[in-house]
């Protein structure tokens, strides 16, 4: 299957906009993705291994969250994984608000993802 | 949902109109009602950038009654290669006074009201509450999350649009029927993770795609006609060119619109996007990292010292300008440790500020003693010690 790595994510993956994988799940997909690019481990996951929450997941046009199996779903060569960031951008700087370092404090601050969601 | 009810009860079209909008009144999903109805509206765009740009434009073209306005910013330079509603001689002026001047030279008949202000928890509601859509055509996360909220608890249609280097994104969230943006991101992401435009860049035509579809769908919402991006998000990959689009799905637990909500006022959206004032001791020293001023800098210079000083931007903006650092492009940092000399104090840089300040905690936490920020990199350089190096 075909993951679309989005813009804010490409520099953990050498700059690469999709990338192929042999997968039976999603998570299996995901392993495979973080293997080959480890730098997006940490933006992809919490600690723990869930996703972290500000991360979107779709399968082809379906939320992942929302399917009954979620991660675990099973996944085949023409589906396309999506991983959706949340982007701001509007480009009007005067309205920018100037936001601080992401230290690892602010991502561990951010410890809720899938695993918790039932 | 149209914004208007009765066709009895809308403004009547003068002889000027009828030739105005003669290929709109052909149209049969506007006509004389649609017309109507879209000189009745009232629409609000925040932000005169980017997106607000060739929003504004084209809902002042296409009849829109009335347009308000919210933006506090200057014109500067660095807005021309996209923000095309102003124009070089508009440097220095205020965004609303620009904006208007060209949508009142546009359609004279248009009615801009101009809210010279940063919107926020305090006056969204009240500004937002004389409008029937608003469309979000900001740049910041605690901004998209006061628009929404705002329009959540309004009950008024979001048309919301966001870019990032050559990605984009629309939708129309907060009608009662669909999804609203915190039920697609419940969370912010943590500070920094996501750059700004400023910081990462855009291509300049990206938001004119995006502010483009974010005027087709207020225009539909107005006229009631074809299917809006409700329930929808439509992406847009403009280096490759091409258009995706994701279902949304309503959450049923979603804090500010879902059965049981928790957000039933505005809150504080600083805070919850996790960005904290900075406080006097913050300035000089930031998550561990002391600030360096470019003064402090210039003066070390100047005094003979041999700063090392590390440059971590890209190599096409060293091009543009640079003030003597080495240049080692922050994600060459990790591998390129050696040409770092950890027996000595390092000044890090970049064009603003922010990049730096990440590196120069990723030196430190890799073991440097002694890192340093040079605070407001080259653009505070540019400002207060040579006007020769060209800001970008």
């Amino acid at each position: 299957m075909i993951i679309y790595i989005p813009t804010p994510l490409r520099p953990y993956a050498d700059g690469r906009d999709e990338f192929e994988v042999d997968a039976a799940t999603i998570t299996e997909a995901l392993a495979g993705l973080t293997q080959a690019h480890p730098d997006l481990r940490k933006h992809l996951f919490t600690a723990e291994g869930g996703v972290r929450a500000f991360v979107n997941l779709y399968l082809n046009d379906a939320d992942v969250r929302y399917l009954p199996e979620k991660l675990a779903s099973k996944v085949s060569s023409t589906d396309t994984l999506s991983i959706i960031p949340s982007i701001a951008g509007g480009c009007s700087p005067g309205l920018a608000v100037q936001a601080g370092a992401a230290s690892p404090h602010d991502i561990e601050a951010n410890e809720h993802g899938y695993q918790n969601e039932k | 949902m149209t914004t208007s009810t009765e066709p009895t009860t809308l403004p009547e079209l003068t002889t000027d109109d009828l030739s105005r909008y003669s290929r709109h009144l052909i149209l049969p999903e506007v006509g004389m009602e649609g017309q109507r109805r879209l000189k009745a509206a009232r629409v609000l765009c925040v932000g005169t950038g980017g997106l607000g740009s060739p929003l504004a434009l084209y809902l002042a073209a296409a009849g829109i009654g009335t347009l308000g306005l919210v933006d506090f910013d200057v014109v500067d330079a660095s807005n021309l290669q996209r923000q095309i509603i102003h124009s070089t001689k508009d440097i220095g002026r205020k965004k609303l006074d620009s904006a208007e001047e060209k949508l009142k030279a546009l359609n004279p008949a248009l009615n801009v009201v101009k809210h010279d202000t940063m919107l926020s928890s305090a006056n969204a509601l009240d500004i937002l509450k004389d409008y029937d859509i608003v469309a979000d055509g900001t740049d910041n996360f605690p901004t998209r999350y006061l628009v929404n909220d705002a329009c959540v608890l309004l009950g008024k249609p979001n048309v919301y649009g966001s870019i990032f280097r050559f990605e984009g994104q629309a939708s129309v969230f907060a009608t009662e029927a669909g999804p609203c943006y915190r039920c697609l991101y419940p969370e912010p992401p943590p500070p920094g993770l996501v750059p700004s435009c400023a910081e990462g860049g855009v291509l300049g035509i990206l938001p004119g795609l995006v502010g483009v579809i974010q005027a087709t769908e207020a225009i539909k919402l107005i006229l009631g006609k074809g299917q809006t991006l409700v329930g929808r998000l439509l992406l847009v990959d403009a280096l490759n060119m091409r258009f995706r689009e994701l279902k949304l799905r309503k959450n049923p637990e979603c804090p500010v619109c879902g059965p049981n909500p928790t957000v039933t006022k505005l809150i504080d959206y600083q805070q919850f996007c996790g960005i904290v004032p900075e406080t006097k001791e913050e300035k000089n020293v930031k998550n561990g990292i002391p600030q360096l001023s470019v003064k402090e800098l210039k003066q070390r210079m100047d005094a003979g010292q041999d700063v090392q000083l590390i440059d971590v931007r890209e190599p096409y903006e060293y091009q543009i300008a640079q003030i003597g650092g080495k240049l080692i492009p922050q994600n060459e940092v990790p591998n390129r440790l050696a040409e770092i000399d950890r027996n000595r104090e390092v000044v890090v840089h970049c064009r603003s500020g922010a990049r730096s300040q990440r590196i120069a905690e990723y030196l430190k936490q890799a073991g440097y003693p002694e890192v340093v920020n040079l605070a407001g990199g080259i653009l505070a350089w540019s400002d207060e010690i040579d006007p020769k190096v060209q800001k970008y």
